[in-house]
């Protein structure tokens, strides 16, 4: 009897607890983290693969055939010639890592006791983690060229000094970047210097679209659940109002609660920032009106999230469903800030492209990069796509509220999937 | 001869496929107390959420205070209060903040002062006004939104089961409040599955049953008519 009394309760407490609404997020989730770690693995053969390279070998003497033999079998050499112009556009086609150029002189030089110069210059794609990996690759490369020349010239018992003995070889190095050229500096110290400020924007992003969403979704799921929302409806005040006002409010509240969080992620930030660089030096910080610009931009997508999220919260029953439906806009929040720390949005592919587009949290991120080489239309092009998207949300809220479904819930079959996640 | 408040053509609501309230006609006289009586599912609270422009009308027409509800819901929400059945209010406001909530949606500061003194009487929770709702009982919190119903002096409340699931004497109290305004000029639209607090409130009364309604009069006439003792016996006898 007791066994039959607990597989009873059990069973019940299965059917509770397992509803579409609890399955679904995990589902989701579980797929987001398999695709993570198909891009994980890309890091990972990326890493493994000969990194693309292009030559230009200007010396003629031993150590020149030394770094030609490294390169020649740990890379793959899209163009070996003697015309710098040539090398560069032959490599950039391809997609390449970096053009090396081994100038007059080179072996002379190591020989004579000097340091002999690579000189590097670097392609880079984008400011994620994933755009610096081959470059990493390529400077390790350059460090086993130096322990082979340095190999050559203990063994050959010379008198050249230690230091130069142990470290023959350093490299000269530009960062080639959207068509603009950055002297002396390379894509891993851009990269980091980049991300220290760029990676404010999509934690900014997130926190605000969590917050405020998460505000003005449970706002709808309470005005349910505790039937006030039927008095609300009945009083003298338009529809749109109460939908404006339910979005500041909850703009506001997201506001102050993101403000907290930043103010605790800055301190955060301030701790880990130890080199003396900084990207005025390279010209590519981001000036007064440049600021205001991703203002306007995080503005609009947080706008967007909060439409967004008043539209899901009409189809809340309760507080609880309302938490439910404050996933998608979480996953739309973090899926940008995810991707673009790997990489930026033009070497994603294009279906990849299009859906991050179309995702109003993806543009202050693409906006605060656009700024930092110029590229205004993107992020103009943002800030409108964001806004229309805004309106229509609005109005599709709007005529919600002014429509039976808000009191007598979804009765359409389009309603119907939003009906079982709200369950 | 007093005029309408309400009159109900012919109306009509349909949720997809389902009928709820099938053709149905009745009006309501200015000052009058009005009863929709039926068994649970039978229509009432559809009727009333139409009448509260809550949801909109199939088929039919509806005037309210000579305003067609179909065009003219915003100037219909001036003049009505609805009081939903199991209605809440906001938890984290005090009793006070919330009649003060309600009132500046009607009029000015001045004007809202006086509604929410007014609420305040009939709510008449002393020094509970001033704490969170949250705090509030069942009955407690039920007292406070017939105190917002009534504060705003409408022409016409609408109340759905007003005294559901409360005790006995708050129910007592409650139906008491409700004579008390109808006799200062507010007309009362009331629905109940209580057979017995609708003789004792409405000066007439609809019985609906599935959609329709299936008879109305005066209590007292009604129970002449089927020569029973009560509204219930009433009922029991028409829908038979």
């Amino acid at each position: 009897m007791r066994s039959k009394g607990l597989l009873n309760i059990t069973r019940k407490e299965i059917k509770e607890l397992l509803t579409p609404s609890t399955i679904v997020p995990v589902l989701v989730i579980a797929l987001f983290f398999a695709s993570m770690g198909n891009i994980m693995g890309g890091f990972q053969e990326e890493v493994e693969e000969k990194p693309v390279i292009g030559i230009v070998n200007e010396d003629s003497g031993e150590h020149s055939k030394t770094v030609m033999s490294v390169l020649e079998e740990k890379s793959e050499m899209v163009y070996n010639g003697t015309d710098r112009e040539l090398g560069s556009k032959y490599v950039e086609e391809k997609g390449g890592t970096a053009l090396l150029i081994i100038p007059e002189n080179f072996s002379n030089k190591i020989d004579d006791g000097e340091t002999g110069y690579i000189m590097v210059r670097w392609f880079m794609k984008g400011m994620g983690v994933m755009d610096t990996v081959s470059s990493g690759v390529v400077e390790g490369l350059i460090e086993e060229i130096n322990r082979e020349v340095s190999a050559t010239l203990i063994e050959r018992e010379t008198h050249l000094p230690s230091s130069h003995l142990q470290r023959p070889i350093l490299k000269e190095e530009s960062t080639i970047i959207q068509e603009r050229e950055l002297e002396d500096i390379s894509p891993s110290i851009l990269g980091g210097l980049m991300s220290s400020q760029s990676i404010m924007i999509p934690i900014i992003t997130m926190m605000l679209i969590m917050m405020a969403g998460g505000t003005i979704i449970s706002s709808m799921g309470m005005e349910k659940e505790d039937k006030t929302l039927e008095t609300l409806l009945t009083l003298p005040i338009k529809r749109s109002s109460i939908v404006v006002g339910k979005l500041v409010g909850a703009a506001v509240v997201g506001l102050i609660m993101a403000l907290i969080y930043m103010l605790g992620f800055g301190f955060y930030m301030q701790t880990l920032e130890v080199s003396d660089m900084h990207l005025a030096d390279y010209g590519l910080a981001l000036s007064l009106s440049d600021y205001i610009l991703v203002g306007i931009s995080l503005f609009t997508a947080l706008l967007a999230g909060l439409a967004l999220s008043l539209l899901l919260g009409t189809f809340a029953k309760n507080y609880k469903s309302a938490q439910t439906l404050l996933f998608p806009v979480t996953a739309l929040a973090l899926i940008p800030m995810f991707v673009f720390m790997f990489t930026d949005i033009g070497n994603l592919p294009t279906v990849l492209q299009g859906v991050m587009y179309a995702i109003p949290f993806s543009h202050p991120i693409i906006a605060m990069r656009g700024l930092m080489f110029d590229n205004y239309t993107i992020v103009f092009g943002g800030i409108l796509y964001s806004t229309i998207f805004s309106i229509v949300m609005i109005a599709l809220v709007t005529k919600i509220f002014d429509s039976d479904k808000l009191v007598t819930g979804s009765m359409s079959k389009k309603g119907g999937l939003i009906d079982k996640l709200s369950r | 001869m007093r005029e309408n408040m309400i009159e109900v053509k012919e109306l009509i609501k349909k949720y997809g496929d389902v009928t709820a309230v099938d053709k149905i006609s009745f009006q309501v006289k200015k000052g009058e107390i009005f009863g929709l009586i039926g068994p649970n599912g039978a229509g009432k609270t559809t009727t009333l959420r139409v009448l509260s422009t809550l949801l909109k009308i199939s088929e039919g027409e509806v005037l309210i205070d000579g305003c067609d509800l179909d065009k003219e819901s915003a100037e219909i929400r001036k003049k009505i209060s609805y009081l939903p059945e199991d209605a809440g209010a906001y938890k984290n406001l005090t009793g006070r903040e919330y009649l003060r909530f309600i009132a500046e949606f009607f009029d000015g500061k001045v004007l809202a002062s006086k509604m929410v003194k007014k609420g305040v009487d009939i709510a008449d929770l002393d020094k509970k006004i001033d704490d969170k709702i949250d705090t509030y009982s069942k009955g407690m919190k039920r007292r406070l939104l017939v105190g917002r119903t009534f504060m705003i002096n409408p022409k016409l409340a609408i109340l759905d089961e007003p005294t559901s699931g409360l005790d006995v004497i708050n129910a007592r109290e409650i139906r008491q409040l409700i004579k008390e305004y109808a006799g200062a000029g507010t007309t009362i639209l009331l629905s109940s599955h209580n057979m017995l607090e609708v003789d004792f409130l409405c000066e007439r009364i609809s019985l609906i049953d599935d959609g329709k309604i299936v008879e109305s009069g005066s209590p007292k006439g009604l129970k002449n008519k089927y020569d029973a003792e009560n509204i219930e016996e009433v009922f029991t006898k028409v829908v038979r």
